[in-house]
């Protein structure tokens, strides 16, 4: 009898470990798969001055700071960097301003053409996005904002413009969130005598620092990654573009012989502030995204 | 030993049986309700009609009797805006309505006129030049340009209907403060309608900031884009040498018999294949992916969940651009099976071989997301609903399947609706893996892993073709307002708005 209790014992601790160590089996090997392209792009940035595109080889030669150096003297990197850095802050401003209000109205406001509003951001929110990129690269050339008249402000003007424009549409998962926010609180306020906009700066807002930390880090990695736009609106004017525009045109055709290595060293260089922000904030991106997920 | 992975692969294959048979049940209902949707879209439509007829006629006779029961004041209003305000001593309102009305004829006269006669020509006489007969020197003409000519007739159009707005509600503001004369109430003071704005009205002030935005920067330009898929506007009829409306002669190209078919249902069928696999093989690797880090009994959770946020958190653009290198003819990872003894072999250049490739890579970036949401939400299941399952006796399975799987299912359900649109508008990946290619088999700038985005991008960017880019933004905008007409109608999501409150 107690042989057998410490055998069934014996066969679930077996049987437990084996679990575990599959388990901790599977989880290395994926992280080695998920952790080992970054890893590469770090080495990759500190190969020596011979550089190593299509040399055949899985490592560098030789290690420096070469190509760190090369970024800074030799193309226009730190320019793009404050360019980028410029936009993101103001659209990290201005796009959550525009998302939060639109989705406090949408949660708390019953007018008439409310359910309309939001069929019909529905409806724009199925256009494929940048496929008004060639109407809105025109609108801005009648007023000298993009083409070839525009200034290196006004591009990047233009590109803010673009990135905030639009922002009130991405109001669901911030409504989502408002609409957890209990009711009563604004009623009582209310009763206290509080008018609608002193209800939204002094109740609402500072309750929803969640929310309001989600939407601003999404407004502020927007313009890291977009792609799309920048290229399409900035063109051929170098001191305009933005870290993506400049890293892509790196790898165009004719730069990627001299510029692979220096390429590595500029993602090397925006992955890691954007890294460290995103994982400081994570928290919060978990929070916004099943929050809204929750309200679907 | 044995015994122990006997009964775990029985139970894996009853788990993997049951999951088959409910996606295949889902499927299927997908399929009837898509049946379902095609066969009642007359009816709908024409219920759609008639409810627009009779609304219609409601607002004549609305207006009608206004007109007919109103004091001179609201009388005069259907001609000089603002008349109502003026009869009841609302002296800045009826200023304000009088200068839109105003400031209206100008801008129709000097300039909205000739702006929707543009529209409708689309211009006449084009740029040209002529030779000097002294210098022998091209001297250029100016002329119409068709591009700014719809331009300037979209505003014009917009105007027009943001002043027939203001137009009517001149009308109705004049007829309430009628009746509340009738009833002796006082018309409010310029002070309190702007005391109004911060308090009941509030919404109007965050709405319009709001929207502004959107008007100019999305249903403009959205607009101008539509339009553009009826006219001839591409290189060769271009801006300065004279565009015209061909109606739906472009849609025809696309999907004729002749023209561009060949290349546009190929082209269609991939990208709902990449949608498909792309949302259901990222999202329950993820969940998969997730269990695994979150089992009870696993130490370190959040440095391996950080080993795999670390691809979400990097931009897209460089992640991406980074495999393409690494998977690449010359990458890394050739080099690696060459030095195997493996052929060298250029993995975006075969179709199908880049198609694969792309959908791997997406696992990779995509995967970390699901992960990272399923994570949150397997922290947030209510710990009772444990608790009282483990007091019913239920074993660690049974709490698996009954609690956390259908938990996770139901959260996540409108999520993955949204990753299928935003996967069939997944432009990132593909243009920055493959840029559309390899190119050769399909016309027109499409490639074999071209989405219907990416094919629209290549359009607009590198030949200038603006009808087919508008054309093609339309149809995925049907494609993707079918689906999730299809698959939002009955969840109950979106009808129990106001239970969460």
């Amino acid at each position: 009898m107690n042989t057998e209790v410490k055998n069934k014992k014996a066969s679930m601790k077996r049987r437990k470990t084996i679990s575990k160590a599959t388990a901790y089996t599977i989880l290395s090997i994926l992280s080695v798969l998920w952790i080992l392209p970054l890893l590469w792009m770090v080495i990759q940035s500190f190969a020596g001055p011979e550089g190593s595109y299509q040399n055949g080889k899985i490592f560098p030669d030789s290690f420096s700071f070469h190509w760190y150096i090369q970024l800074f003297t030799t193309s226009n990197y730190w320019r793009w960097y404050l360019n980028t850095l410029l936009i993101a802050v103001v659209c990290l401003f201005l796009s959550t301003f525009f998302t939060i209000a639109m989705a406090y109205v949408m949660s708390r406001f019953r007018f008439k053409s409310r359910k309309k509003l939001q069929s019909i951001a529905m409806i724009l929110g199925m256009f494929p996005g940048f496929m008004s990129m060639a109407a809105i690269y025109h609108i801005f050339s009648s007023v000298n904002l993009a083409g070839g008249q525009a200034t290196t402000a006004g591009l990047i003007f233009a590109l803010i413009l673009v990135y905030s424009g639009s922002a009130g549409l991405n109001y669901y998962v911030s409504k989502g969130f408002f609409d957890t926010v209990s009711k009563s609180l604004d009623e009582a306020a209310r009763i206290d005598g509080a008018t609608n906009a002193q209800i939204f700066v002094k109740i609402i807002l500072p309750l929803s620092k969640p929310i309001i930390v989600y939407t601003a880090l999404m407004s502020f990695l927007g313009p890291w990654g977009d792609f799309i736009f920048s290229n399409y609106l900035l063109g051929t004017n170098e001191k305009a573009w933005t870290v993506a525009v400049g890293l892509y045109n790196m790898l165009s055709n004719a730069n990627i012989a001299a510029q692979y290595n220096m390429f590595m060293a500029g993602a090397v260089l925006i992955a890691v502030p954007i890294t460290i922000l995103f994982l400081c904030l994570q928290r919060y991106f978990v929070e916004g995204i099943t929050g809204g997920a929750v309200k679907g | 030993m044995k015994e122990f992975f006997t009964k775990l692969i029985s139970q894996a294959k009853e788990f993997f049986g049951k999951l088959l048979t409910k996606m295949k049940a889902f499927f299927i209902k997908l399929k009837d309700k898509t049946v379902l949707f095609f066969k009642n879209l007359p009816q709908n439509l024409k219920k759609l009609g008639i409810s627009i007829v009779t609304r219609i006629r409601d607002w004549f006779l609305r207006y009608y009797n206004y007109f007919k029961n109103g004091d001179i004041g609201v009388k005069l209003s259907y001609i000089f805006m603002g008349s109502g305000a003026f009869a009841h001593k609302q002296i800045v309102k009826g200023i304000a309505y009088l200068g839109i009305e105003l400031l209206f004829i100008f801008y129709m006269i000097f300039n909205g006129a000739g702006a929707i006669r543009g529209f409708f020509t689309l211009g006449t006489d084009f740029p040209y030049s002529i030779t000097d007969v002294n210098t022998g020197n091209r001297i250029p003409i100016d002329g119409d340009n068709s591009m700014l000519f719809l331009l300037y007739g979209v505003v014009a159009i917009m105007v027009i209907a943001a002043f027939i707005v203001v137009y009517f509600m001149n009308i109705r503001s004049a007829y309430e403060t009628y009746e509340d004369s009738v009833v002796g109430k006082q018309p409010q003071t310029f002070r309190q309608d702007l005391k109004q704005l911060f308090d009941k009205k509030f919404y109007i002030v965050l709405l319009s900031l709001a929207l502004i935005g959107v008007i100019v920067f999305t249903v403009l330009p959205l607009i101008f884009m539509i339009l553009i898929a009826f006219t001839s506007f591409d290189r060769q009829h271009s801006a300065t040498t004279g565009f015209d409306w061909v109606g739906f002669k472009n849609f025809g190209q696309l999907v004729g018999t002749t023209g561009l078919a060949s290349t546009f249902f190929p082209v269609l069928g991939w990208t709902l294949v990449w949608a498909l696999c792309a949302t259901f093989l990222n999202y329950f690797l993820g969940v998969a992916l997730a269990l695994l880090i979150n089992k009870k009994d696993i130490k370190g959770q959040k440095v391996w969940r950080t080993f795999f946020v670390l691809t979400i958190a990097i931009p897209q653009f460089v992640s991406l651009l980074l495999m393409r290198n690494l998977l690449g003819e010359y990458g890394p990872i050739m080099n690696l099976i060459v030095n195997a003894g493996g052929e060298r072999v250029n993995v975006f250049g075969d179709t199908n071989l880049a198609r694969l490739v792309v959908i791997l890579v997406n696992l990779w970036v995509g995967i970390p997301y699901s992960m990272l949401i399923t994570s949150g939400i397997l922290m947030n299941i209510p710990a009772d609903l444990y608790e009282s399952a483990r007091i019913d006796g239920a074993g660690k399975l049974t709490m698996f399947r009954k609690i956390t799987l259908p938990y996770i299912l139901f959260v996540t359900g409108p999520y993955l609706i949204t990753q299928f649109i935003g996967n069939i508008n997944n432009f990132n990946v593909i243009y920055l893996l493959t840029g559309g290619g390899p190119f050769g088999v399909y016309s027109e700038a499409a490639g074999g892993t071209s989405l219907l985005v990416t094919w629209l991008y290549s359009v607009t960017n590198d030949l200038q073709n603006y009808k087919l880019a508008s054309c093609l933004g339309i149809l995925t905008f049907v494609v993707c307002s079918v689906v999730s007409l299809i698959t939002y109608r009955h969840s109950s999501a979106s009808k129990n708005e106001e239970d969460f409150q």
